[in-house]
């Protein structure tokens, strides 16, 4: 079970979270505006990293605040937990 | 006392004798026995049959990493264990165990024609044989195989026993108790970090239990051990956890550990916990696991009485067992020396000391010579003799290339080393990488995945003093990583053994060729001729061949077999160990019980049950329950002998002609308030909100931004500011989260708060044309007429001076009103209207004539009419978006071609031409009879119910432009035959509404 750092409430165990999908994706804001290759590259398209992904969390049976993550899919390691609105940091040795 | 024990000396208590019964047959054994230790001092090696060959095995370690001696321990028939290494099986007063896989007896097997079949059914035989004819699989090899596959048989009944559950944390927790555990335990504890320490033993102390001539800082390594504990046990951040096995590393330095609590005990207490699951989250995990012996591999080395040297040693000092009187050693290794020694002087006769190696250390060859000890060096095994038993060691010697055969040694024991493997599972586990240590031979812990360390024989560290250094260094290290700086600090120590030498692979053979029967995998009965036979078809990885083979994948995960193995492959592809590189570990360790990983989590703790303020009620008045997410509901109030098809039809039938009373408290309900309440909603549901007054309420409807229906409801406007929210009854906690989610993450520059009020209300639905009149009594300071609050209605008031938010609406088409009040008043008010109803032909009905009655209205229930791929439109509900709204969740979707297409599944009502028949829910529908599979499905029928006020049956379904098709008819096709079907409205009952708005 992985640890998971709530940017409110402190490190808690991955059951106490809900998992939120890829981060940094906001919902156009006149969605009307949008042809469907642009809305559907909105609705369904992700990156489906390998390598560090900003992904959100939502601390589900805790303060239930939805923030985010900066995880290594491949070794499942967190590098970086923020707030939601926050910039998505930039890790040490220059790691996008 | 009996003749393979010894005089004096071992652990155990020999005040304290220990009936028992293996087979059947009673024996004695002493406190402090293992299982096989009282059955080796019985004379007993036969202990199991192996589980492909059936071939007679005996007892081959001396603990966990045991293959062969599987035994079932019956303490009653719920309390029968199957399985159990009889090592690890601690010795009570009165244990039954029982031997597997042969029948009807170890000795006399009809399964052991296996080994007389093995030429035909090496490793993937059943891949190749078990193709023809087309037929035979299921009637024939199927059943056959079933009989004949897995390992021992299930417990006949339930098991009783309770499984606790406890989480801990700790900045070290130490795994293995032997001289490098117990060091890093106390290095780290005398920094001031918290330690668990846990072994898997009943007694901790590892290797030093098995060696009495060991010394330590100048005691004895008993006394010192004994005084480390006494230390351990007595520092207050230090837990120390016996019998308790670390069976699986997870992520984030999260370690799995099975605690067995009353396994060894005579009568365990009544209700008393039997395992304990132990989930520790650790800052530093110092692994120190330790090192499990190889056997040697050789023609026929699966011989009861055939034994790693490691384990006869065991048996003797700790436990005062003589593995055999005349004893053959078969070695690659120093340390087997040692056990040779000790067995002597023990009073065992050693028939030979055969060392594959051509050099051997100049002492031990001396101190070999001066026991009158015969050592033959260069030497193979070329095979054994004996049936049940080995009764001798036929010995070949090695000169360069060439083989030549030898004499054969009598003997009733054989023991063996190739060396020792460092047990690397937990630190593989983790993700750490292994490393290839050439001079050692063995892969020891690489670059760790997590907070990791490992200390002592683990990592390939051998000798006392080396490994209790290499403890205490690696625990003062962990102490300091945790935030404990330590120092660290040094142990003199000496013992007897000698730590040298090593062997991977198979002993040569003449030719070179591999011998017959030599095992390198015991418990899946994998030999090095199946190894041949998987490179020779043509598999290289190591991966491929540990699964055509089965290698090292038996309930002991390759402990004794995956090197040897390993090096077999390497050395018939002619490449370099690392290059192969070794399978992956995974856990357990050891098998683990479903009780220890169920936990408290059975029976009535299986999952929380939600019930409503009304339940009890319900339950005195015979209500029949069914669960509805974690929900109980009522079903239906079966009266007499009614079976649930008459009470719902009873129920439907009062309800519209006079009264029903149900209970609607599970629906979700969400406060949403704040000044933006109104636009949040507007941005949220399709339809519009800023014009609804307050004291109103709509029928709201919530998309996906894929424009698909995910949830529905009526939503009241209490005030300009606050909206009373409901949802499905299921989708509550998804709908809250997905309010949560745009208003958190999306429109932060809303003023709106959201606040679950599902379980403050108890939600009672009064419904019937006599609704009114039995509110009316009750009701303080609400007009009920049909004036002052029309259908949609909403008003707050006080029912029985109960604070009350009344909704005048109806999910049966009748007048009917829904009485919100605080939970704890539920029942209460409940009972009041009952009592009002009951000169008004009240009946309390269930979800089951709810669902008929909202069908015959055509209300559908999302989950039910939509699956997540209809539109607001296809469910016929088109009506509701506001279509003036520049934007709302799904919209924009909803524009899509595809989205607006005729040929949409769309919601439609169906009449059977036969009234009486009633459809199955989920049937297909297709458009014309008489098809044939694959047919052309067209749609599905998705509520289907007998209408008891309508007399016939009703249905509703989705069906390929369902709208057009009106008045068609269309096709249901069952086993029985098409059941021809009409389309029609989905409304069948009171289409003008007129009983809505009475």
């Amino acid at each position: 079970m992985l640890q998971i750092q709530c940017p409110y409430c402190g490190v808690r165990p991955e059951s106490e979270f809900a998992y939120g999908g890829e981060a940094h994706i906001a919902r156009p804001t006149d969605p009307s505006t949008l042809n469907d290759d642009q809305w559907a590259e909105f609705l369904y398209m992700r990156t489906n990293t390998k390598g560090v992904h900003a992904e959100r969390w939502r601390h589900a049976r805790g303060c239930n605040r939805f923030f985010n993550a900066l995880r290594d899919t491949t070794s499942d390691r967190f590098l970086a937990f923020y707030r939601t609105g926050e910039p998505r940091p930039v890790l040490a040795g220059g790691k996008p | 006392m009996s003749a393979f024990r010894t005089a004096t000396g071992g652990r155990i208590d020999r005040s304290r004798v220990i009936e028992f019964e293996f087979d059947g047959v009673r024996y004695t054994g002493l406190a402090g026995d293992t299982l096989a230790s009282a059955l080796l001092a019985n004379g007993v090696h036969l202990m199991g049959r192996s589980f492909k060959y059936h071939r007679p095995r005996g007892v081959l370690g001396a603990g966990a990493e045991e293959p062969n001696a599987l035994v079932g321990v019956w303490r009653d028939e719920a309390r029968y264990t199957p399985n159990l290494r009889a090592t690890t099986v601690e010795l009570y007063a009165g244990l039954k165990a029982e031997s597997q896989n042969r029948s009807p007896s170890l000795t006399v097997d009809k399964g052991s024609v296996n080994s007389l079949l093995s030429p035909f059914i090496p490793a993937g035989f059943y891949y190749k044989t078990f193709m023809w004819p087309k037929g035979a699989w299921k009637s024939l090899y199927e059943p056959a195989i079933r009989e004949a596959a897995g390992l021992g048989r299930a417990p006949r009944l339930a098991d009783p026993d309770r499984y606790g559950n406890r989480h801990a944390h700790c900045d070290v927790l130490v795994i293995g108790a032997g001289p490098a555990g117990i060091a890093a335990a106390r290095a780290a504890a005398a920094a001031g970090a918290s330690v668990i320490l846990c072994d898997e033993q009943a007694e901790f102390g590892g290797s030093l239990l098995a060696d009495p001539t060991a010394e330590i800082d100048g005691q004895p390594a008993a006394q010192w051990l004994a005084a480390s504990l006494a230390e351990l046990s007595a520092a207050s951040r230090v837990t120390l956890l016996g019998r308790t096995t670390a069976f699986g590393y997870f992520p984030h330095n999260h370690v799995g550990l099975n605690q067995k609590l009353t396994d060894h005990l005579d009568k365990p207490a009544e209700g008393a916990i039997r395992e304990r699951l132990w989930q520790v989250r650790a800052s530093q995990v110092l692994i120190a696991q330790g090192a499990i012996e190889r056997p040697l591999v050789f023609p026929g080395n699966d011989l009861p009485g055939i034994l790693l040297a490691s384990a006869a040693r065991t048996y003797l000092n700790r436990y005062g067992v003589r593995v055999g009187e005349q004893i053959a050693v078969v070695t690659a290794h120093d340390a087997a020396y040692q056990t040779a020694f000790e067995l002597k002087a023990a009073g065992a006769g050693i028939a030979v000391i055969a060392d594959v190696r051509a050099d051997v250390d100049a002492a031990l060859l001396e101190q070999a010579a001066g026991l009158g000890i015969t050592v033959r060096r260069a030497a193979t095994v070329l095979g054994t003799t004996g049936k049940l038993r080995v009764t001798g060691l036929v010995l070949g010697s090695v000169s360069g290339e060439a083989v030549q055969a030898g004499d054969t040694i009598a003997c009733d024991a054989v023991i063996m080393s190739g060396g020792f493997t460092p047990s690397v599972h937990l630190h593989s586990q983790s993700r750490g990488k292994l490393e290839w240590q050439p001079a050692l031979g063995a892969f020891v812990p690489g670059e760790a995945a997590e907070a990791t360390l490992s200390a002592g024989a683990c990592r390939g560290v051998f000798g006392l003093a080396a490994v209790l250094n290499d403890g205490a260094a690696q625990g003062a290290a962990a102490a300091t990583a945790a935030g404990h700086g330590a120092g660290v600090r040094t142990y003199q120590a000496s013992e007897a053994a000698r730590h040298g030498g090593g062997f991977l692979g198979a002993l040569p053979q003449p030719g070179g060729k591999p011998g017959k029967k030599a095992f390198l995998d015991w418990q899946n009965d994998v030999t090095t001729r199946d190894i041949a036979l998987a490179i020779r078809e043509g598999f290289v990885s190591v991966e491929h061949v540990k699964r055509y083979t089965t290698n090292g994948m038996a309930t002991d995960q390759g402990k004794t077999s995956n090197m040897n193995a390993l090096a077999l492959v390497a050395a018939t592809l002619g490449k370099p160990i690392p290059e192969c590189g070794l399978t992956t570990f995974r856990m357990p360790y050891t098998p683990v019980t479903f009780g220890s990983f169920a936990g408290y989590s059975r029976g009535d703790l299986f999952e929380p049950v939600r019930r409503t303020a009304i339940h009890d009620w319900a339950r005195e008045h015979g209500a029949v329950f069914e669960d509805v997410g974690a929900w109980k509901r009522a079903r239906y109030f079966p009266r007499g002998g009614e079976d649930m098809h008459e009470a719902v039809n009873r129920e439907c039938i009062a309800l519209r002609h006079g009264c029903g009373i149900f209970d609607a408290s599970t629906l979700g309900k969400i406060e949403v308030v704040g000044p933006d309440a109104a636009t949040f909603l507007e941005r949220l549901y399709v339809n519009s909100w800023a014009n609804l007054k307050v004291g109103r309420s709509r029928y709201g409807i919530l998309c996906r931004e894929d424009g698909f229906v995910y949830d529905d409801g009526v939503i009241a406007r209490l005030a300009e500011d606050r909206f009373h929210v409901t949802t499905t009854t299921g989708g509550a906690a998804r709908v809250y989260a997905f309010m949560e989610d745009y208003l958190q993450t999306e429109w932060q520059d809303l003023r709106v708060w959201l606040t679950s009020i599902t379980e403050q209300y108890s939600v009672i639905a009064v419904q019937g044309p006599n609704a009114r009149r039995v509110l009316e009594p009750l009701i303080e300071g609400v007009d009920l007429s049909a004036t002052a609050l029309p259908h949609m209605g909403v008003a707050t008031g006080r029912i029985l001076g109960v604070p009350m938010r009344l909704f005048r609406v109806s999910f049966t088409g009748e007048l009917g009103f829904e009485v919100n009040v605080p939970a704890d008043y539920g029942r209460a008010v409940w009972e009041a209207i009952f009592a009002s109803g009951e000169s008004h032909g009240i009946v309390p009905y269930g979800t089951e004539a709810m669902h008929v009655l909202r069908a015959e209205k055509g209300y559908i229930i999302v989950g039910q009419e939509t699956d997540g791929t209809l539109t607001p439109d296809d469910a016929g509900l088109g009506w509701a978006i506001g279509r003036q709204k520049a934007d709302f969740v799904g919209k924009r979707s909803l524009a899509r071609a595809s989205m607006q297409t005729a040929d949409r599944k769309q919601l439609v009502g169906l009449r059977t031409v036969d009234p009486a028949v009633v459809l199955e829910e989920g049937a297909q529908i297709v458009d014309s009879p008489g098809q044939t599979p694959p047919m052309r499905l067209i749609g599905h029928v998705t509520s289907s119910y007998h209408s008891a006020v309508l007399g016939h049956s009703i249905a509703l379904a989705v069906v390929r432009g369902g709208r057009a098709r009106l008045g068609h008819t269309l096709y249901v096709p069952m086993p029985e035959g098409d059941i021809p079907v009409t389309v029609t409205s989905t409304v069948f009952y009171d289409a003008d509404g007129a009983r809505l708005h009475g």
